[in-house]
């Protein structure tokens, strides 16, 4: 019980005091106002940043989900031998230093910039490399804890064609892990700051620090939303992660 | 209820189909698993692979599921060749070794997945499902999960999912080994009965002899990649062609003898030969435990060997007596009444029933060439 008194207060009251200098107005005796977390959707800037920013999570989730799982399981299927390397490739983002990465990717930036797009959803590519080490365990936990090769050949006798067997029998059966490495994906794209400066893009967290130049206030109401918005998405995950103990409880009714 | 058995679609199309096996051959990595598997199943038949693990009997299995592929020969469902066909596209039944209920499903689901991948209409599959679970006699557990069920249960909705496709061929890969004895004879039967209902021609692959002779029409013993000898179980047991054979079903008693002019003689009993053919000289006979009867010493009819009883097992109806002749040791299998008039300790004289006999390859011989 102290654990959680110490661990709730060491989580909630910078939360809270954030919460609190975001609600002051321009001098410590004016009134308490709401102008800096209404700047959040007025402030165009900001706007932009942060639909780009939840556009580029959720795109990143699914292309690493597109990536991933069928590659993963086409290994654990067929290629058992590759499945080292495949891993030692997912985890290796984790051993290199951000700025490294970064540093790598520019000319190669400056090349899609020009050739392809400039639309920072690009940078959906770069997170791609970011969120694997993360994802691919979560992802590699939920593969192993099923019997995959045996559902795959009853569901492949039975008249499924692949498409049918990732869709109707894995994907369910690792719901939960899915839904863990989406909710990764999202957490590292929506905290993103060093990619998107320094390849000179606008996500949330470089609008963060621009408008914190700006008006501290909202920079900091935006810092404390995105949090709120990180703690639903976890609750929500809680709630919706677990099917067979909904199923269990239909049952008990 | 009055058990009225469920009347099942397309009585015509239920007689099962020819399977035929054409020299099927799978190396793996250089290693042998299966050589030159010819083996044609007849309409409805019910043909049991038997063998040691590593044998090649599940390498068989799996190349007449499409879920392996072969390194050379062919595979035809009546007629038609399917050698190439991915397993999704071959209409084949299965019944696996591990549990393989989709654990996301209901019992009932799981029955109507297959049906629905062949565009069976919603109120149609579920109708079939139902009576699938019925023929396996688990309609009250329809609406149960996998993790709801016992081994056995989830064993017998994997064989009502298997054959609610209406499959061409029924194949099970060790589907009672991972099932506690009793359960194991139960389900053993339930599968014989189900498989007689629905006329679906099976193939059945097993490490246990007793599960093979219980069940099949036909059982094929294999060793080594290789059909040792493929026959009714009866013919297995008592007229085994290869010494493999003899001693991989049932116990045996190797015993040293002379063969001469098409008998073997061990021990002053003349024995006649499976195969008269085999050349005069030393050799090693191969004895059924139930060949070799005992009597008390000094019992009238008592037989020439002289021996010391060590140990008694009993089985039940039967018991099984172990024998020390003083250089050899030999089993000998009779009714407990009988047996357990000789215990521990006591002297018999021993039997050989003339029954015919293999004679193993001569290991020394074998060593030398």
């Amino acid at each position: 019980m102290a654990v959680f008194l110490v661990l709730g207060a060491f989580f909630l009251i910078p939360i809270g005091a954030m919460f609190e200098f975001s609600t002051r107005g321009d001098t410590v005796t004016s009134p308490r106002t709401l102008d800096a977390w209404k700047a959040i959707i007025t402030v165009p800037d900001l706007v932009q940043a942060i639909t780009a920013s939840l556009q580029l999570a959720v795109i990143t989730s699914i292309a690493m989900l597109l990536l991933l799982l069928p590659t993963m399981v086409w290994v654990r299927l067929r290629l058992p031998g590759l499945k080292r390397i495949i891993e030692f490739i997912c985890l290796l983002p984790l051993t290199v230093p951000a700025i490294a990465l970064v540093v790598g990717m520019v000319p190669l930036y400056r090349w899609i910039k020009i050739n392809v797009s400039d639309s920072i959803l690009m940078l959906a590519l770069a997170y791609l490399i970011l969120v694997l080490p993360y994802t691919y365990r979560t992802l590699d936990a939920g593969l192993a804890s099923i019997d995959l090769k045996t559902l795959t050949e009853a569901a492949r006798s039975l008249g499924a064609g692949w498409g049918t067997v990732m869709m109707r029998v894995i994907v369910p059966n690792i719901s939960t892990a899915i839904l863990n490495a989406c909710l990764l994906s999202v957490a590292l794209v929506l905290g993103e700051f060093t990619f998107a400066n320094l390849l000179f893009y606008e996500n949330m967290q470089v609008a963060i620090l621009y408008e914190s130049f700006v008006s501290a206030g909202t920079s900091i109401a935006v810092a404390v939303a995105s949090l709120l918005f990180a703690f639903a998405l976890l609750m929500i995950l809680s709630f919706i992660g677990r099917p067979r103990d909904r199923v269990a409880r239909a049952e008990e009714a | 209820m009055i058990a009225s058995k469920p009347q099942l679609d397309r009585a015509g199309e239920r007689s099962g189909i020819e399977v035929r096996l054409e020299q099927l051959r799978r190396v793996f990595a250089g290693v042998v698993a299966l050589d030159e598997l010819s083996l044609t199943i007849a309409p409805g038949e019910l043909v049991a692979l038997l063998g040691p693990s590593g044998c090649g009997k599940t390498t068989a299995l799996r190349l007449v599921a499409g879920l392996d592929e072969v390194t050379s020969g062919r595979v035809l469902f009546g007629g038609t060749d399917v050698t190439h066909l991915g397993a999704n596209r071959r209409d084949v039944g299965m019944v696996f070794q591990a549990y393989s209920l989709f654990p996301h499903m209901t019992a009932m689901q799981n029955v109507a997945f297959g049906l629905s991948l062949h565009k069976v209409g919603a109120a149609e599959q579920k109708r079939r499902a139902g009576e699938m679970l019925e023929l396996v006699g688990l309609s009250p557990h329809a609406h149960k999960y996998a993790h709801q069920l016992s081994g056995g249960q989830q064993q017998r909705v994997a064989l009502a999912r298997a054959l609610a496709i209406q499959p061409k061929v029924l194949l099970l890969d060790e589907p009672l080994s991972a099932l506690d004895a009793k359960v194991r004879g139960r389900l053993r039967d339930e599968i014989r009965r189900v498989q007689l209902e629905v006329g679906t021609t099976t193939l059945f692959v097993t490490h246990d002899q007793e599960e093979a002779l219980a069940i099949a029409d036909r059982v094929g013993v294999m060793n080594k990649g290789r059909l040792e000898q493929l026959g009714p179980p009866t013919t297995i047991y008592s007229r085994p062609a290869t010494p493999f054979v003899a001693e991989f079903v049932g116990l045996t008693n190797r015993m040293e003898g002379d063969v001469k002019g098409g008998e073997v003689i061990v021990r002053g009993t003349r024995l006649p030969l499976v195969k008269p053919d085999t050349p005069d000289g030393p050799a090693v006979a191969l004895v059924r435990p139930e060949a070799v009867s005992l009597a008390s010493d000094g019992d009238a009819g008592a037989g020439p060997l002289v021996g010391t009883v060590i140990a008694v097992a009993f089985l039940g109806a039967t018991s099984r007596v172990t024998v020390d002749l003083g250089d050899v040791i030999v089993l000998a299998q009779m009714p407990t009444s009988q047996a357990s008039a000789n215990p521990a300790g006591s002297r018999v004289r021993l039997t050989l029933r003339p029954d015919p006999v293999l004679i193993a390859r001569d290991e020394k011989a074998a060593a030398e060439a």
